[in-house]
């Protein structure tokens, strides 16, 4: 009995903690890192008090967002106003689950991991819809509003785009499709050739769906002041601002594991030679690749802010149903004739 | 053609690689961050601070209460009253309050004043903590005044030759 509910109770939880605290923490670092690099393209120092390079800047805030007190509007919808953080934290976390770290780190290796992901990164934005509403703020209504179209409009792309990694990996589970990409010819093996125009969009769908510059007119402080958080403050705050970083560094990790090989390293198959078991990770793979191409990724999402101006929202429209859609279904067939006629070699995963 | 090449340039992202392209190079650039508590910019001898009232060499105060800087004032922020010093009947001031709020540091006591007394130094790091503190009475200005001489002396004949 006492074996049974450690087996199915306490090491799942100590699995959860040992994904969520990191992921916090690394949110945290990220924080941090995207006010420094932000300073840097605009000739600027970020934070540099706080700590050694003002590296406890993030959780100095974090205590100051703790402390302070959340405020209710008056005649917002209290359990609605409450529970939206959670709904928009609660999916951001949950995601975490099926995402394979290494051939072996993973904390439920689901048969249809790409399906939960796609179900887990749409509740996000009932977080936000409902913040939007239960406010009983116009700028946080607009915010809300134009968020949801956002979403909804980039999901599809983004699916297309995951139809034509399903199309080549033959398998729904993540683990599967980072071993269809395994090879002899480094990274040439992986999915981002063949699918190099889907990729693009994938990642960019991921930027719109988290709502980051270019395509943050959900929070478009010109406009709207914040969007749907308008009236948020304290903790409550935070927790959503916790929720859009999960969700950045979850998209790079999703464009590192569907296009880029997740865990192989780019040396794969170039080089064979057998050193240590400190040194073979480089060219047999690891979840330090992961770490780093993820890394490179969500680099990208601070270099985005930092290039482009806030996109008009009837561009954002057309960017996504006129050109990133009619592309990604050219793409599902054209991906479908590169798997039918065996041009993409396809790695053991399947 | 051309709506060509647009459609090629615009589908391939162009402009954003260049502009990408342009925010890394600014993020290995110098910066131009002043550290403002251990680093300061250089400040021009004629900048217009906090106040001072002066002395002669021999310790005498130079103010004879002739309130031009009280009249000049567009700010009204100057008070003088005067009366006979009781030691040798010289005409000199009772009271000189300055309001720093009111003031607007546009130095026209400065420029008023025959005898330059009342000067403005160049400091400009200073608070206040209390309600009032605001009214430097003529005690504070001379003491500013005595601990500054060295540096005010020097900002006005660094700027005798333009005058």
């Amino acid at each position: 009995m006492l074996d049974q509910l450690i087996q199915q109770l306490v090491w799942p939880i100590v699995y959860i903690l040992c994904i969520t605290v990191p992921l916090i923490i690394a949110v945290a670092m990220f924080v941090y890192w995207e006010r420094k690099v932000i300073g840097w393209m605009h000739v600027r120092m970020g934070p540099n008090k706080i700590g050694p390079f003002g590296l406890l800047q993030a959780f100095a805030d974090v205590v100051k967002l703790l402390i302070k007190e959340v405020i209710l509007p008056t005649n917002a919808n209290r359990f609605l106003y409450y529970l939206a953080p959670l709904l928009a934290l609660i999916p951001a976390l949950a995601a975490w689950a099926v995402i394979p770290f290494s051939s072996r780190m993973v904390l439920s290796n689901a048969n249809a991991g790409v399906l939960y992901l796609l179900a887990m990164t749409s509740m996000g934005v009932y977080g936000i819809i409902l913040a939007g509403w239960a406010s009983n703020s116009r700028y946080a209504l607009l915010g809300a509003l134009r968020s949801a179209a956002q979403v909804i409009s980039y999901e599809l792309a983004m699916g297309l785009c995951l139809v034509c990694v399903l199309v080549l990996a033959g398998s729904l589970n993540l683990s599967d499709i980072v071993n269809a990409q395994a090879g002899s010819k480094g990274l040439l093996d992986w999915f981002w050739l063949p699918l190099l125009p889907v990729f693009v969009i994938y990642f960019i769908s991921g930027v719109a769906e988290t709502n980051r510059a270019p395509f943050d007119v959900a929070e478009g402080e010109s406009e709207i002041v914040a969007g749907f958080h308008v009236e948020y403050s304290g903790s409550a705050f935070a927790i959503f601002f916790l929720a859009e970083y999960a969700n950045m560094i979850l998209v790079s990790f999703l464009a590192s594991i569907l296009f880029m090989g997740g865990w192989l390293s780019p040396l794969q198959g170039v080089i064979t030679a057998n050193v240590s078991p400190w040194v073979n990770w480089i060219w047999t793979g690891g979840f330090i690749w992961l770490f780093i191409k993820a890394f490179i990724f969500s680099f990208m999402f601070l270099w985005f802010r930092a290039s482009f101006p806030r996109y008009r929202y009837d561009q954002i429209m057309r960017l996504g149903w006129k050109v990133f859609i009619p592309i990604a279904i050219v793409w599902v067939l054209v991906a479908g004739c590169l798997k039918y006629f065996g041009l993409v070699s396809i790695g053991p995963g399947v | 053609m051309s709506r060509v090449t647009h459609y090629f340039k615009s589908l391939l992202l162009i402009e954003l690689f260049k502009g990408m392209g342009l925010t890394m190079g600014y993020m290995f650039k110098p910066k131009y961050t002043v550290r403002y508590p251990m680093e300061h910019i250089p400040k021009s001898n004629r900048f217009r601070g906090l106040h001072a009232l002066r002395r002669y060499a021999n310790g005498e105060e130079r103010c004879i209460a002739c309130k031009l800087c009280e009249a000049v004032c567009p700010a009204l922020a100057i008070t003088i009253d005067s009366a006979p010093r009781a030691s040798d009947g010289q005409r000199r001031t009772t009271r000189y309050d300055i309001d720093l709020f009111k003031c607007i540091f546009c130095g026209f006591c400065e420029e008023s004043c025959p005898v330059d007394s009342i000067v403005e130094t160049s400091i400009h790091e200073y608070h206040f903590e209390q309600r009032g503190e605001n009214v430097v009475n003529k005690l504070q200005l001379l003491a500013i005044g005595d601990r500054f001489e060295q540096q005010i002396a020097a900002d006005r004949a660094q700027d005798a030759a333009y005058r």
